[in-house]
């Protein structure tokens, strides 16, 4: 069974259709990549599976549980929304990460949040706090931070600071990452760094899905591709195929202007 | 004679500090229910306390004050002589016995929440959206995403021109004389009609100037204690 089930997603904005039926499956431990040119659509799809838009139409499942329905999207209270969130993480093109924390601060601050409900919470608050933190660290380490923990968003690289944003979406341990054009604001040079960090996801077998307009890294680090255009996908398939051997002339046209 | 006068000032000057820190105490929270108002998303709620907003901002403190102070006893006057039974009127009526101290603090309560509200709104609304995405995606709660990431970037923007309001609120409290408040000026204008002195009236500057000249290093330390991290 798919990881993740998106059916016939709708969304409008306005009298502008900017999602026309959206329909794709992704595997556990498979990356996929998005791609298509600014205004198709794929930016508007990723923000609709994380909750940041409401489809107008259309159903979403992660690991065989329904977190959107168009059809009853009314019925959830704001608690089972935010369950139903924590099961995906994103990465977003500007980091956003919360300036006046630390780097360690910004990756507990969600966890040390939700350990608050915990019923154990007021007894063990010391060690529920030391155990969240001993994570962050080991999340910190692997991204390569572990010298920045003390450092606030402000003192450190886009790349750095990018890292810090994977790690806080990491630390939540969700079923599937998405990142929404990860390497986008940052300098050409700084972008390696970051796709060294997914490539090494991928090989840990974490279910990604990534909007990207580097094509020679989709190619690389994906299992899919997905091409979109005006709303709709218009070409899929296996990732070195849909780039080496492009079907339709839309996409044709798009990777020769990418390359150019 | 050095010493009167500037005994007499001092006792002025507690009740300008008086007004000062009620008024200060009292308008910071008063004007963040203010700016939630006019960023309701209930219309009627936006508009009509926008609209307060723009009576107080767009009419003097002065006109303000004396609304306040002599307005309820106008009306309880003609409610008398038209013996109205109206309950608002009669509410408004009660508000003729307030002293004029108090009404002093009524109305730089009410007109200095109003600019401060204004100023919450500017630096709630600055705040990128992606602070509140983030939060989101995060699983945080509106409030926890309210209290534990946004008010303090907010409170970092709004203090340089809150710190303008509040040196301004300092020369403000000198309007409070015009109802009869015993404030650091009228204590000096005392000196002119019974001594014939006018040095005390520009021996005040000095009080004004320590005192904001405090607020302001008060201020900058604020201001320095927020510069680990930027907005």
């Amino acid at each position: 069974m798919a990881i993740l089930e998106v059916q016939n997603i709708e969304k409008a904005f306005g009298s502008t259709k900017v999602l026309k039926g959206v329909s794709f499956n992704l595997e556990e431990g498979n990356v996929l990549s998005v791609i298509g040119s600014s205004g198709s659509g794929k930016t508007t799809l990723l923000r609709c599976i994380n909750f940041l838009e409401t489809a107008d139409k259309g159903k979403i499942t992660v690991d065989g549980d329904v977190i959107f329905d168009s059809e009853s999207q009314s019925s959830l209270t704001q608690k089972e929304k935010r369950e139903k969130q924590l099961k995906i993480g994103l990465v977003f093109q500007q980091f956003n990460l919360f300036p006046q924390y630390n780097v360690l601060d910004n990756v507990t601050l969600a966890m040390k949040l939700q350990a608050k409900e915990r019923p154990d919470f007021k007894k063990n608050k010391k060690a529920i706090y030391a155990e969240i933190e001993e994570k962050a660290l080991g999340i910190l380490k692997k991204m390569g931070l572990s010298e920045k923990i003390k450092n606030y968003p402000c003192e450190l690289s886009g790349g750095q600071q990018q890292r810090v944003s994977i790690a806080r979406a990491m630390a939540l341990e969700p079923k599937i990452l998405f990142f929404d054009e990860p390497t986008s604001a940052l300098d050409p040079e700084l972008t390696g760094e970051i796709l060294k960090v997914i490539r090494e996801l991928a090989e840990e077998n974490m279910t990604m899905v990534i909007v990207t307009h580097e094509m020679t890294f989709a190619k690389e680090v994906s299992d899919y591709i997905i091409f979109m255009d005006d709303g709709v996908i218009a070409e899929e398939g296996e990732a070195k195929s849909v780039i080496e051997n492009p079907q339709s002339e839309r996409l044709k046209a798009f990777l020769s202007k990418i390359s150019d | 004679m050095f010493w009167t006068v500037t005994k007499s000032l001092l006792e002025g000057f507690g009740t300008t500090i008086e007004i000062f820190g009620l008024t200060l105490l009292l308008a910071i929270p008063l004007g963040l229910i203010i700016s939630f108002g006019s960023m309701s998303k209930i219309p009627p709620v936006k508009w009509l306390v926008k609209t307060f907003v723009w009576i107080i901002r767009g009419t003097p403190l002065m006109l303000q004050l004396i609304a306040v102070y002599y307005g309820p006893g106008l009306i309880a006057a003609s409610a008398e002589k038209l013996a109205s039974q109206n309950g608002f009127i009669q509410w408004v009526a009660g508000w003729n016995s307030l002293s004029s101290f108090n009404a002093v603090i009524v109305a730089f309560v009410i007109n200095y929440a109003c600019y401060f509200s204004e100023i919450y709104r500017g630096g709630i609304e600055s705040i990128p959206k992606g602070q509140y995405e983030a939060c989101q995606v995060l699983g945080m709660t509106k409030s926890q995403a309210f209290f534990k990431v946004i008010l303090l970037q907010v409170i970092k923007r709004i203090v340089p021109p809150m710190g303008n309001e509040v040196i301004t609120l300092i020369k403000d409290t000198s309007l409070a004389r015009i109802i009869t408040v015993y404030e650091i000026i009228w204590a000096a204008q005392k000196f002119i009609k019974l001594d014939g002195l006018l040095w005390p009236l520009f021996y005040t500057a000095a009080f004004y100037l320590i005192f904001s000249g405090l607020v302001t290093l008060i201020l900058g330390k604020i201001e320095k204690k927020m510069d680990y991290f930027k907005v």
